[in-house]
């Protein structure tokens, strides 16, 4: 049957062929991303089961800054580009242009996660904690657990700059670049959907209000 | 032959890699697969051990009406303690020692993706087990049941639940990590040869079940992260008094506690489905059948959750929907049944004692099963519901099911992996003292439940007339601890004898066989060709023209069919032990201390965490 197709494989290396061609890692991140969809499908339902459930308010059409918002947004999704522009260059044996692109997604990153922590704090500051009801309990947890993930995805792209320096990034082991690119782009994608679902479509006149 | 390559160091890390390679530290630095199955196998056995005291407790204190030997508050946490032991640290790593052992031998590999993940997944359920049963001595164990339904798991005031939410979110950190090192394992790491269509059925459910760990769990970590932030943060999630829904928790809970069912059940089916052809001496019957209704099980596992919620009241829609998908899960279930009987049938059965074990699964598994498929009717699951019916039902199941299939697994491949047979007649004792006690301390509590003894329930009184068969159950459950003793007599005393073990025991159809008892570190000096499926059997016997089955001779067509020009001379690299993976999950329960009694062991968790995770990033790669 397909027997031929094969290459026997006596050692365990990192460039082993495996039976589907794609390398282990690879398979993995794609895996662990599936398997992440369902921990914000599971946030997101929650958020969504809630929605105008609030007895007390703040309701989300006090607080949401939607401009504000946006642009935070754009921010995150430009640090895709510069993602793609990162793994281009290190797949082109260029380390120092890799670096450069990731310390930008890093730094578009960070700009995001500091808009988050200037979003909170002002929502505190207008009497939305994480106690207050409903929307901000499932807002709260939904954004941050999302927040989460960018800061650990920034940790990453800083790692890997700093393995690019010991020389363990390149152009041969351009995958590592890669797979934190597919995080990376995940995290995005799912942010579209957590700003759409949370921000843009309105919730209606809470009860009482 | 191969020979086995010392790594050397490369400068660039923190440590040294360690290189033992016997001794305690061996086992904690090990990334072998065989090694950590085995680590599991014992860790599991040793809380199906405590699992085990903890129901005989319940037993001794139902015995008879109005005893006084556990007190209700004692009684809940002796409950859901027994559940979650049983469920999360028995059933599940036990299957996982089967899968870490076999799986890559099956397969023709010589170890998993990812062999220090697969450590680490190892030492994170580890942790879980010893951080949640720390909370008897640090503020009470959790008493809510296994379900933890909520509100009663937020408002509760003892530390339990909290204990619950961390202990299981560390759990289900390790069994997703190692669901997705498995699945990829087998799904990438196939030897030539080995299409899917080839794999053994055990490694089917072994598929099966890491996809369904990866799809259920995260689900679940939603709940218990929401859960705990209800109890430690004062958020809203499950309060009605703020307009939270406490429904929304058990929705969370059984979208992932019912594909869980089958993460228990699979690998037991895989199990026999592998013990059932060698010992009839035939192929298994149907064998793409039984994949096909092990993947339908897998899909359809996801679509019955809410048969648990019937009472809860979702409506009349809702839980006709949900009937009807429990009654169509039950085709698939009852293929397999029917292809296992196809097996047995003229066959050439030897009735050893795993084949006992496996004959035992398919007949109690039936009764379970069938008391399952009454469930799904709505009405008559009004009637039966948290009663000990529901408590036989899943006994049938879970006992009747997986752990005689897990025994049988174990008299199985106990030459395989110890190179030493466990004794068999001995063992078909344990089978029948197992098998017996077994239906006294279940088979009654249908009769109990249909009478409408309540589960849960710390005491009845003499005036309902139920104290007979909770005597009898209590007499099944002690007999069930003697053939669990009469079965740790028989491994330990395996022992006694050297090793004088052939590859091939059985006469057996599978990978596995192919190599020593036990197997050498690096699984196989040549990596073996697969042309079908059985692929040992092939290699072992031809069929003649008149379907006469005949030994093929030493050195005929199959043996010399992986000789080809790979292997000799060829070192073999394999990972070396590492230091970090145990570091890595260390940090888990500290942290998970730390948001109990405060910021300290935050801190202290997420620093051994970053060193665990920057060394082993910064571990020199001996490959």
């Amino acid at each position: 049957m397909a027997t031929a197709e094969h290459q026997v494989q006596a050692p365990v290396t990192d460039h082993a062929a495996t039976s589907t061609g794609l390398p282990n890692m690879k398979l993995a991140i794609w895996l662990f991303l599936a398997s992440d969809c369902l921990l914000f499908g599971a946030l997101i339902s929650t958020y969504v089961l809630y929605r105008g459930a609030s007895i007390v308010g703040p309701y989300p059409a006090d607080v949401f800054d939607i401009p504000y918002t946006s642009v935070s947004s754009f921010v995150l999704l430009a640090s895709s580009l510069t993602m793609v522009l990162a793994l281009a260059s290190i797949q082109r044996g260029d380390p120092a242009r890799m670096r450069v692109w990731l310390l930008a997604t890093a730094m578009l990153g960070l700009t995001f996660v500091g808009g988050q922590v200037y979003e909170f704090t002002t929502f505190a500051a207008e009497g939305l904690t994480l106690s207050t009801n409903v929307f901000s309990t499932s807002f709260y947890v939904l954004t941050g657990f999302h927040g989460a993930h960018v800061t650990v995805g920034i940790l990453m792209l800083l790692t890997v700059v700093g393995l690019s320096f010991g020389g363990r990034i390149t152009q041969e082991r351009s995958e590592t670049v890669e797979i934190v690119g597919l995080y990376w782009h995940f995290v995005d994608i799912v942010w579209i959907v957590i700003f759409t679902v949370v921000y843009l479509i309105p919730t209606g006149t809470p009860p009482g209000a | 032959m191969a020979s086995v390559s010392i790594p050397t160091e490369r400068p660039g890390g923190l440590l040294r890699r360690p290189s033992a390679t016997t001794g305690v530290w061996s086992w904690i630095t090990t990334v072998d697969h065989k090694k950590i199955g085995i680590l599991y196998g014992v860790t599991a056995f040793f809380f199906f051990i405590v699992g085990g005291t903890e129901a005989l407790l319940i037993r001794l204190q139902l015995a008879q009406p109005d005893q006084a030997i556990l007190n209700p508050s004692v009684f809940n946490e002796i409950f859901t303690m027994h559940g979650i032991t049983m469920v999360f640290f028995v059933v599940m790593p036990l299957s996982a020692a089967f899968f870490n052992y076999l799986l890559p031998l099956m397969i023709g590999a010589r170890d998993v993706a990812f062999p220090r993940l697969n450590a680490f997944s190892y030492w994170a359920f580890l942790f879980a087990g010893i951080f949640i049963y720390s909370s008897w001595f640090l503020g009470g164990a959790p008493n809510g049941g296994w379900f933890g339904y909520a509100p009663n798991s937020v408002v509760d005031p003892t530390r339990g639940m909290t204990f619950y939410a961390i202990g299981l979110l560390i759990a289900g950190i390790a069994s997703t990590v190692s669901a997705v090192n498995l699945a990829v394992t087998i799904i990438n790491m196939r030897a030539p040869g080995m299409t899917l269509f080839r794999m053994p059925v055990f490694v089917w459910m072994g598929l099966v079940v890491q996809l369904l760990l990866a799809f259920s769990l995260p689900i679940i970590t939603i709940g218990l992260v929401e859960l705990l932030f209800d109890r430690l943060f004062g958020t809203h999630f499950f309060d009605p008094a703020a307009g939270g829904d406490p429904v929304l928790w058990q929705h969370l809970f059984w979208l992932f506690g019912h594909p869980e069912v089958y993460v228990l059940i699979l690998p037991a089916f895989g199990i026999i489905s592998e013990i059932l052809p060698v010992f009839a001496r035939k192929p298994l019957f149907g064998y793409q059948f039984v994949v096909f209704s092990g993947i339908a099980i897998g899909f359809i596992g996801f679509g019955v959750w809410a048969h648990h919620m019937f009472a809860v009241g979702l409506g009349p829609v809702a839980n006709t929907a949900f009937a009807v998908a429990t009654m169509i899960i039950a085709i698939p279930t009852g293929v397999k049944i029917f292809n296992w009987l196809g097996t047995l049938w003229n066959g050439d059965i030897r009735f050893t004692t795993a084949m006992l074990f496996a004959i035992g699964v398919i007949s109690m598994f039936v009764i379970g099963g069938l008391s399952g498929v009454m469930h799904a009717v709505v009405p008559s699951d009004y009637q039966q519901t948290d009663t000990y019916f529901i408590v036989a039902h899943f006994h049938y199941v879970l006992f009747g099911g997986a752990i005689l299939g897990l025994f049988g697994g174990m008299y199985y491949w106990w030459p395989k992996v110890f190179g030493r047979f466990l004794n068999e007649r001995w063992g078909k004792v344990q089978f029948w003292v197992t098998l017996i006690g077994f239906n006294l301390a279940f088979g009654p509590m249908h009769i109990l439940g249909l009478q409408g003894m309540p589960r849960r329930i710390q005491s009845y009184p003499e005036s309902l007339g139920l104290t007979f068969w909770n005597l009898v159950s209590t007499i099944g459950a002690f007999t069930i601890a003697v053939g669990t003793l009469i079965f740790l007599v028989i491994a330990i005393s395996s022992f006694r004898k050297p090793k004088q073990m052939v590859a091939d025991p059985w006469d057996a159809r599978t990978l596995e066989w192919l190599t020593t008892s036990p197997p050498p570190v690096h699984n196989f000096d040549d990596i073996p060709v697969v042309h079908s499926l059985d692929e040992l059997w092939h290699r072992k016997y031809a069929e003649t023209g008149g379907g006469r089955v005949v030994p093929v001779p030493a050195g005929g067509s199959g043996d010399d069919a992986h000789g080809e020009d790979h292997g000799d001379g060829h070192a073999i690299h394999l990972p070396s032990p590492s230091y970090f993976p145990p570091l890595a999950a260390l940090g888990l329960p500290v942290l998970g201390y730390g948001l109990i009694f405060g910021l300290p062991f935050v801190v202290a968790g997420l620093l051994i965490m970053l060193v665990g995770l920057y060394g082993w990033v910064l571990e020199p790669s001996a490959e």
